[in-house]
């Protein structure tokens, strides 16, 4: 179909398989078996249509078992090279993923997802560059490069307008790369794409510089794109000893904190169940002002009826107490931190915040968990707004959560309003970028809402089960995912992709790859002047 | 061309052809031409015998007091005339307006047609298709047929710039068409290996 030149290195034939199970292609003799790796893209040319698939599975094969008995000679060359791709050959098990009609209807629709198979003895080419820009698409207006397919010199690219529409995940153990992904994303996001970004950034990596595990320092989104990003801060000292610029103060108010707030802490407070039920009975006796109210009593006696038992009593006691000793909480906040979020992302201003030295997991769960419930109500409220009005709906939102198994596990994902974002999706138009080293513990309700996952390496088998869990294809994926590398390798999939394809995430950190981000960036604009020049 | 001999016997699959002088026979395994008018006959030589022009008359022992063996045969020149060299070919492919094709021809060959030993080129072309292989392989012969393949092989080697290219790919060809029969294959390697 394609034309001469243009194809990729024949590799062999298609001699069996199934939709289910994918192809077995019996590789030529000269296509060597050990240049043959898990992940790399083919294109299969049927008779009346164009698959695309990825190698799942290599395996070595004899045409007679005696050959493994009594192996011959190969030392000597002529054997070995009569007897290689003859007698002893490889195959390789490709799983067909995207197949394109030949007639001119199918090639305007483009790839669409595999409904069939190929026909016997179908030619087998590894995906040249042409073919992997026909499915991923060029860099563009919408498209962002976040890096290559491995082994291939072409521009991986994700329509970001595509990905923020759903909540999407990015996982993987400590030390692969997800901070130096994320970022990738953020300002693939702020460049690309419509929406607005709020990053709850427990480590302080994302707004101002991070550093890489060499040591190395690494300009975050901030120093690149300073008018369009935000640094809030909780930790103002922490943040002016790191010479941040920072916009904005977090301060939280006893009277912001609501009961949902305790109930997600439970277990970090090691709160007991009656406890936190004694909460929703305080707020109610005491009104917004509950949780000074609630300290300065002296005991259960005067919280009323009905009673609370002295050691549930002690026991919020002491969570509470735990909650007022974070420096960030007044018992009024000067500021309104929410609407100052709110007023940034409305002007089209990316927020970072940061957690500065508060990095402790109560804090995190807390601050993002107030935060998001407050800044998500309003955008309900607007949404609802607009299409009752018929007026501009909100910017979209993706907010960005680490250490997402804290939020979003069995337990809490009911009750933490992540969970309700996770699961009602883009409704309101805001949506989640979680980032998590520790997949399996994420309910698996709200792991199925995940339009697309970036995963780099993991190892655990639960984890690597939770995150693909209920992708076709799943065992040849495990394949793929168990042998990427410990650094720099990721496989995508989902949603926003038309094919999973593992990937080397673009370069970030030297000076070369932040001119290349910014000029990306005055490139987009650039043209969408001469189009507005052009049209007047 | 070099004539090598005449037809003598013919069958559909095979030919028996008779050397003019004792002795001068093709060797073993290689490639012969004959004609059947427009036809052109391929065989390859599979089989040569010598022996006395009488079924019944046996030679005997005449050497003992001759001091060498050229001795005997320059005492009693008759000897040239009363034995015979004959070789068999197998019939492996025909060419008819120039065209070859690897199967058997319409018609066996004709008694007293002359027989030629292929030139270089003959056997290049012959040698563009391996299809022969697998005729040599479904015969059978009264030698055997690793023996004769192998022979063949090396014999057709010996036109190509590049031996052991040709080699590689008959080597390939036979692997597949003996998939099964790895000791046969095996037996054949070791024959044609440089």
């Amino acid at each position: 179909m394609s034309q001469e030149g243009e194809q990729g290195q024949r590799l062999g034939i298609v001699v069996s398989g199934s939709l289910n199970k994918g192809v077995e292609v019996k590789l030529d003799s000269s296509a060597s078996v050990e240049d043959m790796v898990v992940g790399r893209y083919v294109t299969i040319e049927g008779n009346r249509r164009r698959f695309f698939g990825m190698i799942t599975d290599v395996s070595l094969e004899v045409t007679d078992q005696r050959l493994t008995l009594t192996p011959p000679d190969v030392s000597d060359p002529f054997i070995a090279e009569v007897l290689a791709g003859t007698a002893t050959y490889g195959t390789l098990h490709v799983s067909p993923y995207l197949a394109i009609g030949g007639d001119v209807a199918s090639l305007i629709e483009g790839p669409q997802p595999v409904k069939t198979v190929p026909s016997h003895f179908s030619v087998v080419n590894l995906a040249s560059d042409r073919d992997m820009e026909l499915v991923f698409g060029k860099e563009d207006k919408e498209r962002f490069w976040i890096g290559n397919p491995l082994d291939m010199e072409t521009k991986l690219c994700l329509n970001l307008d595509e990905f923020v529409k759903r909540s999407n995940g990015i996982f993987g153990k400590s030390g692969t790369g997800k901070t130096f992904l994320t970022r990738m994303l953020l300002i693939g996001m702020l460049q690309k794409s419509t929406a607005v970004s709020l990053v709850f950034d427990m480590h302080s990596e994302y707004g101002w510089e991070g550093s890489s595990e060499q040591g190395r320092k690494v300009k975050a989104l901030k120093q690149l794109f300073p008018s369009k990003v935000a640094v809030f801060t909780l930790d103002e000292e922490n943040s002016r000893r790191r010479g941040v610029s920072t916009d904005f103060v977090v301060r939280i108010g006893y009277d912001e904190i609501e009961p949902e707030d305790i109930g997600l802490l439970r277990q970090l407070l090691n709160l007991t169940e009656p406890a936190v039920e004694a909460v929703y009975q305080l707020r109610r006796r005491f009104g917004r002002d509950w949780l000074q109210a609630t300290l300065d009593l002296k005991d259960a006696e005067e919280a009323g009826e009905p009673k609370i038992h002295e050691s549930t009593f002690q026991n919020l006691r002491r969570g509470l107490a735990t909650i007022r000793r974070l420096p960030f909480i007044e018992s009024h906040a000067p500021t309104n931190a929410v609407r100052g979020i709110l007023e940034h992302l409305d002007r089209g201003i990316n927020v970072v915040l940061e957690f500065g030295r508060y990095r402790d997991i109560t804090a995190y769960v807390l601050v993002s968990n107030m935060l998001a419930r407050r800044i998500y109500a309003q955008y309900q409220e607007r949404m609802e707004r607009a299409m009752g009005e018929d007026t501009a709906k909100p910017t979209p939102l993706v907010i960005t959560i680490e250490e997402a198994h804290k939020f979003l596990n069995p337990e809490v994902s009911s009750q933490t309003i992540f969970g309700t974002i996770a699961r009602e999706m883009r409704k309101y138009n805001v949506t989640l970028l979680v980032i998590d080293q520790r997949p399996s513990g994420i309910d698996a309700e709200v792991m199925s809402q995940v339009g697309t996952k970036i995963t780099c390496l993991l190892d655990n088998e639960r984890d690597i089960d939770s995150v693909l869990a209920g992708v076709s294809g799943k065992s040849e994926l495990k394949s793929v995912l168990a042998k990427l590398a410990a650094k720099q390798q990721a496989l995508i999939f989902g949603h926003a992709v038309p094919m999973p394809v593992a990937f080397q995430p673009r370069e970030y950190g030297s000076a070369e790859s932040y001119k290349g981000f910014i000029l990306g960036e005055e490139a987009s604009r650039q043209a969408e002047k001469d189009i507005e020049e052009l049209w007047g | 061309m070099q004539r090598v001999g005449e037809v003598i016997e013919a069958s559909t699959t095979d030919f028996v052809a008779q050397c003019y002088e004792l002795y001068q026979l093709p060797a073993l395994g290689s490639l012969v031409k004959t004609r059947d008018q427009e036809v052109e006959l391929y065989g390859i030589v599979y089989h040569a015998a010598t022996t006395s022009i009488e079924p019944g008359r046996r030679p005997i022992a005449r050497g003992k007091d001759e001091d060498s063996e050229e001795a005997i045969y320059r005492s009693s020149p008759q000897l040239l005339k009363l034995l015979k060299s004959e070789f068999s070919a197998l019939v492996v492919g025909h060419r008819q307006d120039g065209k070859f094709y690897h199967y058997l021809p319409p018609k066996p060959a004709r008694i007293h047609s002359f027989v030629y030993l292929c030139n270089p080129d003959d056997v290049r072309d012959f040698g563009k298709s391996f299809d022969f292989l697998n005729m040599l392989i479904n015969t059978r012969l009264p030698v055997p047929i690793d023996e004769l393949i192998a022979a063949c092989l090396r014999q057709m080697s010996q036109v190509y710039e590049d031996r052991q290219a040709f080699l590689v790919a008959a080597g390939k060809e036979l692997a597949i068409l003996l998939s099964g029969e790895f000791n046969q294959l095996k037996a054949i390697l070791g024959r044609i290996k440089e």
